[in-house]
């Protein structure tokens, strides 16, 4: 698969023989685990295991909650009840899937800023990154549509919030909305489309995850120096790499493990924490909840939604120019769809020749002012739509868009960057000695001295 | 490594500071100390009986518990009733049978029946649809170390009145401390000593609203126990599973490293 030079499985046997000559599914899958993997990836890379985990723990509890639920406005409170009280097990199943969404969301998350940190975006990369925004977008839908069937309070006001944001959209807006929504307001059809959606998107990720990996295994993996794997020969490929099984495996099951221990500690002690008390209170067209919320992972878009409301010059300007077509709310819309649009042509957007911020002493500011921002975000979106936090929400959500819009593409030009590594051995070299120099001075072991 | 170090502690921050909020909040709410707190915590299946009896002799006579089966008043770590006892229990409350067409007596099969003549809301999960504890500056902390506050909430509801009453376009409304807008609608449902507990325990109006508020908290989320020890067991197995795969790990890449030295 992989473009660096590495051992292809052999057929040994009769048997395997035959097979292979039929459909070289055992090659394939060798291929894919022995994939030459750069020595040198830190712990941000033990999130794609991350990410392959929750999209089956997800696919899994889901599949035996569906077992137990029912899509009805009448009945989907109550069978979520059901499950929590009647169902072997189903309070731990209800409260796995739940929080692995939250689990989920982190990971993403962490994995996107590692990607946008260590340079994985660029060339010949833009494919897999592109893939993994599809596989975020469908992410967030399946998440959205997932918070709605247990038919609590914020499950109704919330798809009343979202689908209303296309109804924003001018001309085809209303027939768009009607639409997702089956009728002209959030109610049994809406529950009964989104269930369905949200059994079928799983797969589609599923599908695109394959593809993403497909893509990233046709390039090799990146590494935090962004130094690519030497492809001359095999023996400078093997100097830089080690296979994925079973050096990156056990790695990243460690990682997994750990990460498990503390996810259990939250589903064991604490499950309700990362949700909303008003979603224990069944759906009321009637009642409007006081403050509407999503939920965490929405809140840093959600904040840009609302941060460009009618009093903003650019909105202002916008509507001007438009002759009114588009309005605030049209505006919020195309900036929350938009601020993942230009994170995801960051590959185009960024000039520099650099891969790795490692060595871009310019872009370590910019990128971690980026993370702040992003958890600024975060906190606005939680906050209720005022002063202060309205103003904060503007100027957080223009750093947002002035990092891909104009930093990235101006760095490039201006930034100095350092020198970096001949080869991923050097810098794996590099770093074990400085351990070992380390591990020197805590123990002060004489013999523990590099050869050198 | 730096920026790894940076990230972990930027996430566990996030972790530590969610960003979740409850409805209107406002009102002052007391840290009442409940049995089944922390992660060790358990039911005190003495206080549930007697918040039951709270709930059956004042509050079930406008309120509902359409959610929760009668049958699982015997759950052993809940009140632990025996099947005698539901039974003679569930007698107690007249339900109407579609079947029949007609009303009769409740049995263990039953739910609690939902009340809904009074406009009051069911109390089936309202330890969980309301919390105590905000912020502070929507960071999550206080729900962190203090718990989301469901059942603090209650009881601080319950006991909450300052005996100030007014009257808005025909219907009255009580002033409570713990209330977010201040005014209810409730008239005060407790006073002290409304139940006589078979227990002996003191009746004083805080007994009863920290018994009523931990039987509620035990109608919403009946399998408490069942889930922390769960969680108990999975983060123990788990610490263990990290700590060998660690030493796995250790283990597997110490000739590569070597090698990457001596080389």
């Amino acid at each position: 698969m992989s473009g660096i030079p590495h051992d292809h499985y052999e057929p040994k046997t009769k048997g395997e023989k035959w097979l292979n000559s039929r459909l070289p599914i055992v090659g394939l899958l060798y291929d894919t685990i022995m994939i030459p993997t750069p020595k040198n990836l830190n712990w941000m890379w033990i999130w794609g295991i991350v990410l392959t985990f929750c999209l089956a723990l997800q696919i899994i509890t889901g599949i035996v909650l569906a077992m137990h639920y029912t899509p009805h406005v009448d009945m989907a409170f109550a069978s979520i009840e059901h499950i929590m009280r009647n169902v072997n097990g189903g309070h731990m199943i209800r409260y796995l899937h739940s929080n692995g969404a939250s689990l989920f969301f982190i990971a993403v998350y962490a994995h996107i800023f590692r990607g946008l940190y260590y340079g994985s975006y660029k060339a010949p990369r833009e494919i897999t990154w592109i893939i993994g925004m599809l596989i975020y977008l469908l992410m967030m839908g399946t998440a959205f549509m997932g918070y709605v069937l247990p038919w609590g309070q914020m499950s109704f006001w919330g798809a009343t919030v979202i689908t209303g944001l296309f109804g924003a959209i001018p001309f085809i807006g209303e027939p768009i909305q009607t639409l997702l929504l089956g009728g002209p307001a959030v109610d049994n059809a809406t529950l009964n489309r989104f269930f369905s959606l949200h059994y079928l998107f799983p797969f589609l990720i599923a599908g695109l995850v394959i593809v993403h990996i497909w893509a990233f295994h046709t390039t090799g993996n990146n590494n935090p120096t962004g130094v690519e794997v030497r492809r001359t020969s095999k023996a400078e490929a093997e100097k830089d790499t080690v296979s994925f099984w079973p050096y990156f495996v056990i790695k990243d099951l460690f990682a997994l493990a750990v990460l498990l221990a503390v996810f259990f500690a939250i589903v064991g002690f604490m499950p309700n924490y990362l949700g909303h008390p008003d979603n224990y209170i069944e759906a009321n067209p009637l009642a409007t909840p006081a403050h509407i919320v999503p939920e965490w992972y929405f809140l840093p878009f959600y904040a840009i939604l609302r941060a460009f409301t009618a009093e903003v010059w650019v909105v202002q300007f916008a509507s001007f120019v438009t002759g009114g077509i588009i309005d605030a709310k049209f505006f919020g819309v195309l900036a929350m769809f938009g601020a993942i649009i230009v994170m995801a042509l960051a590959p185009w957007l960024d000039t520099s020749s650099v891969r790795s911020a490692r060595y871009r002493p310019m872009l370590k500011w910019w990128f971690g002012i980026l993370v702040f921002d992003f958890f600024a975000l975060m906190w606005l979106g939680a906050m209720p739509a005022e002063e202060p936090y309205a103003t904060l929400s503007l100027i957080a959500s223009a750093y947002w868009f002035g990092y891909f819009l104009v930093i990235l593409p101006l760095l490039g030009i201006i930034e100095k960057p350092g020198s970096q590594p001949t080869s991923i051995e050097e810098d794996f070299k590099k770093k074990q000695l400085k351990k070992a120099d380390k591990d020197d001075d805590y123990f002060s072991k004489p013999d523990a001295t590099p050869a050198e | 490594m730096k920026f790894v170090k940076t990230v972990f502690i930027v996430l566990s921050a996030f972790l530590v500071g969610s960003f979740s909020f409850a409805a209107g909040g406002g009102g002052y709410v007391k840290d009442f100390d409940f049995s089944f707190e922390g992660p060790f915590g358990a039911y005190d299946q003495n206080q549930l009986q007697r918040g039951l009896k709270v709930y059956t002799e004042v509050c079930s006579s406008c309120h509902g518990l359409k959610y929760v089966p009668l049958r699982t008043l015997a759950d052993k770590d809940g009140l632990g009733y025996s099947e005698d006892q539901v039974r003679a229990y569930a007698e107690y409350y007249e339900i109407f049978d579609p079947e029949l067409d007609d009303y009769r007596a409740a049995v263990p099969a039953d739910h609690f029946p939902a009340v809904v003549d009074a406009g009051a809301p069911d109390l089936s999960l309202m330890a969980k649809a309301r919390a105590g504890f905000h912020g502070p500056y929507g960071t999550g902390i206080s729900q962190l170390v203090n718990g989301m506050g469901g059942p603090e909430y209650i009881a601080s509801l319950l006991t909450g009145y300052t005996g100030e009453e007014k009257e808005e376009y025909g219907s009255v409304f009580y002033e409570n401390t713990a209330y977010p807008g201040k005014w209810i609608a409730m008239a005060p449902p407790l006073y002290g000593e409304d139940v006589d507990y078979d227990d002996g325990h003191a009746n004083d109006i805080y007994s009863e609203a920290q018994d009523v508020a931990a039987f509620l908290m035990w109608a919403a989320e009946p399998k408490m126990m069942a889930r922390k020890h769960s969680g108990f067991v999975g983060v123990l197995f788990l610490v263990l599973l990290s700590f060998l795969l660690y030493l796995t790990n250790k283990r597997l890449w110490a000739p590569i490293k070597k090698e990457s030295i001596s080389s």
